[in-house]
């Protein structure tokens, strides 16, 4: 023994939770919907994956390096993970160099700029994901069907999303019940056989991942359920009021980009509140703004502006709603 | 099975020495018995240089209500009265008595038989606990007496008995409700007649069935204490979590256990109060747990107070060579001390080892904002922004916030993935606010 003990306040000794393990975890929970868009879009979804997480890996390691002059923050893995979430949200023929400049407003304007890791309002993945959409519209809005395996990238089939098939529709004219032969079944879409961006097609792969990150409590349950459990009741009101006008909920749920968003990018550690009451309100409003843009915006999906905007009020639901303090209400017997 | 439902972890249990029966520790050749052993205004040495003590004889008096009696756990001479670094690492007074033979006062019964009659009254029990030097020995230390003396416009229509011990590595609550379960449940009746309740809750942790078990059964010849298992879940041993498990009452913000009308003891307090009242013997042992992956023998003595750390250490086989840090008390609240001359008190539970490589934090790293801390956090606080307000100077805003609600369990230091310091913050922000808000009473 050296002569010296070390001394320093409680606690003595830490759980086996870290920064890296739980991106690990993030990671390993998105595999399952990468395996199926691979499966679904083959090739294209391979390269685009790779281009966005290289690129969101090195601008990370670059602007730490050389703009902040401090030690690479890269082991973390969250570029990784933003990177993947990158890739998920864009279509699977996404030119590369187009990928690469939304991995740059990711990381290096959403991100970097607020200080790295923890500090960003925004999540870095849609802001970057909303910048391709405005300055590359036609682009981000070329959607490859899924036709089981594709081996070329460019070339591929591409066709409408169901949802702009339904909001195409509903603008013409048509009923609800005329546009149901042109969109998938929701068998078909809870198996992720659908058009759609790479990582969201795939309603049971994201299931999967968000089991794993419940038991593995990467995240907690507040925020994946009241995000799809308040676009359901939504929409189930709105379907209920007029099935011709109005898609039922089940359709809402499966189509876009609900699950990917639920379950992935509203739980985002940084952007997202920090306590239950305010997971829940949160939750809650992203579900209402998506409906809303559904439904009556341009944009036939609004999942990402509706956590965007959601991302803007979390500072303010840190610092106005608190969560129940032990012995705050007296509650005897 | 019963919980708190507010936060918590789950660090490992390493409760290596849960099979090692409680063996009586060699008296060392010479003890420091330090004058503050308690919670509250220290006692007032009553021996001098070069007087001769018993074993069980008063050294140092009660100063005041809150405060304890302290007796020699020895017998011999005094050597000198003199300052000593205690586990906290500050100096404080204290006794050096060098040991001759083991002669104790004769007052003390010292007879094995088990006496389950007392006869005494309420108030006799309380001054026998007050002269005996009682003080809660879950850690608190608050002397005894205080807790049973109800103050008039409260009233206690409950008694808790902690047998949680919540803490890993530490077994000497265990071990006591094994091999001395009668004199414990004893202790509890002698308490409950202090108090003048009918009703007592045992409460212990669900990895010490064997315990369980045997207080159960023993608690079927005592009038009205019951035994509840407790899901596992740390801190459970807190007052206030062990209150809203047992009996589903939530201390308020600020407030005392009587507040809800209760009252919270442990179950070591218990033996030592059975061993005072009806043995008229006063506090000066207790069980220590000495544990830790390297060390040879782990184990748990009965230890006189004024023991050095490093007498109970060479009875476990001596410092491990790889030993970087020692811990008195368990890994979550427990200090470290940066001596082995520090001397077992009446709070001392347990001394762990850990070795070098677990000795040091890893490094701090930005806060991601997971809320984990927000999770585990069993008073509903948020010690992410209570230590960056802390960071910041902003006290009010963390008064605000309740940071002086904390009581410094460390599950949010334990849990946070990003390593953040967040209790070292926490704890500094508290006593400042402590600080500011006694210096506004005083200027009114």
């Amino acid at each position: 023994m050296s002569n010296l003990l070390k001394v320093s306040p409680s606690p003595h000794i830490h759980g086996n939770e870290t920064t890296r393990k739980l991106m690990t975890g993030v990671i390993i929970a998105l595999m399952p919907a990468l395996f199926a868009s691979v499966f679904y879009f083959g090739y294209g979804a391979i390269i685009v994956t790779a281009t966005s997480v290289a690129s969101c890996v090195l601008f990370e390691y670059l602007t730490g390096r050389f703009l902040l002059h401090r030690p690479a923050t890269i082991s973390d893995g969250s570029a990784v993970v933003t990177g993947l979430l990158l890739a998920f949200n864009v279509p699977s023929n996404l030119p590369v160099y187009i990928i690469i400049i939304g991995a740059f407003v990711s990381v290096v304007i959403a991100k970097m700029t607020f200080g790295g890791l923890g500090n960003n309002p925004f999540n870095p993945a849609l802001v970057g994901r909303v910048f391709m959409l405005i300055s590359f519209p036609v682009q981000m809005t070329t959607w490859p069907l899924a036709k089981g395996f594709a081996t070329s990238y460019t070339d591929a089939v591409t066709g409408a999303t169901p949802l702009a098939v339904l909001k195409e529709g509903l603008r013409n004219g048509e009923p609800v019940s005329g546009l149901i032969s042109q969109i998938p079944t929701p068998a078909q879409m809870f198996m992720g056989n659908m058009g759609g961006s790479l990582g969201e097609v795939a309603a049971l792969a994201l299931i999967l991942g968000l089991v794993y990150m419940l038991v593995r409590k990467i995240i907690t349950w507040h925020i994946p359920v009241s995000v799809i459990g308040s676009i359901a009741i939504f929409t189930a009101i709105l379907w209920l009021a007029d099935n011709e006008k109005f898609a039922d909920p089940l359709f809402h749920l499966l189509a876009g980009g609900v699950l990917l968003g639920a379950i992935f990018m509203a739980t985002d550690y940084v952007t997202s509140p920090m306590n239950p009451k305010a997971m829940i309100i949160y939750g809650c409003g992203i579900g209402v703004i998506t409906v809303i843009i559904r439904v009556w915006g341009a944009y036939p999906e609004g999942v990402s502006f509706a956590i965007l905007i959601m991302n803007a009020f979390v500072p303010l639901m840190n610092t106005y709603i608190k969560p129940k303090r032990f012995g705050e209400v007296i509650k005897n017997g | 099975m019963k919980t708190f439902t507010k936060g918590g972890v789950h660090p490992p249990e390493n409760k290596l020495t849960a099979n090692c029966p409680i063996e009586y520790l060699s008296v060392p050749r010479s003890v420091t018995i330090p004058v503050s052993q308690h919670i509250g205004a220290p006692a007032n040495i009553i021996v001098n240089k070069g007087d001769s003590v018993l074993t069980g004889q008063v050294i140092a008096e009660s100063k005041g209500f809150v405060s304890a009696y302290i007796h020699s756990s020895v017998s011999g001479k005094v050597n000198k009265i003199d300052t000593v670094t205690d586990t906290s690492g500050y100096k404080q007074t204290a006794v050096f008595i060098d040991v001759e033979g083991d002669e104790w006062v004769e007052t003390i019964d010292r007879s094995e038989e088990i006496v389950t009659e007392s006869g005494l009254s309420g108030n006799e029990i309380v001054q026998r606990c007050l002269k005996s030097g009682i003080v809660g020995l879950g850690g608190a230390t608050f002397p005894s007496h205080v807790k049973l003396t109800v103050p008039a416009g409260k009233k206690c229509n409950i008694l808790i008995i902690n047998g949680v011990e919540c803490e890993p590595y530490l077994t000497s609550d265990h071990r006591l409700m094994l091999e001395r379960g009668e004199e414990v449940l004893m202790g509890v009746s002698l308490l409950m007649k202090a108090l003048g309740v009918e009703k007592s809750v045992v409460g212990i942790e669900n990895n010490k069935k064997d315990a369980i078990e045997h207080i159960s059964r023993l608690a079927t010849g005592f009038k009205g204490i019951s035994v509840y298992p407790l899901k596992v879940k740390y801190p459970q041993g807190a007052e206030k979590q062990l209150i809203k498990a047992l009996i589903n009452r939530e201390v308020p913000s600020g407030k005392l256990p009587l507040d809800v009308n209760a009252v919270v003891h442990n179950v070591g307090t218990c033996f030592a109060v059975y061993e005072a009242v009806i043995k008229n013997k006063p506090l000066f042992e207790r069980v220590v747990t000495i544990t830790g992956h390297s060390v040879a023998r782990p184990g748990n003595y009965m230890v006189r107070t004024g023991t050095p750390v490093m007498h109970l250490i060479e009875a476990a086989g001596g410092i491990p060579e790889d030993t970087g840090k020692i811990v008195s008390g368990g890994p979550m609240m427990g200090k470290a001390i940066c001596s082995t001359e520090v001397p077992v008190v009446k709070g001392t539970s347990g001394i762990v080892l850990f070795p070098s490589g677990s000795s040091e934090r890893n490094p701090s790293q930005p806060c991601i904002r997971c809320a984990k801390c927000v999770d585990a956090c069993p008073l509903g606080l948020e010690p992410f922004l209570l230590m960056t307000l802390t960071e910041k100077e902003l006290f009010e805003r963390a008064e605000k916030e309740r940071i002086t609600d904390c009581m410094e369990c460390g599950s949010c230091s334990f849990i946070c993935p990003a390593n953040r310091p967040l209790l070292d913050y926490i704890r500094l922000g508290k006593s400042t606010v402590i600080k500011m808000a006694r210096e506004r009473i005083s200027k009114k």
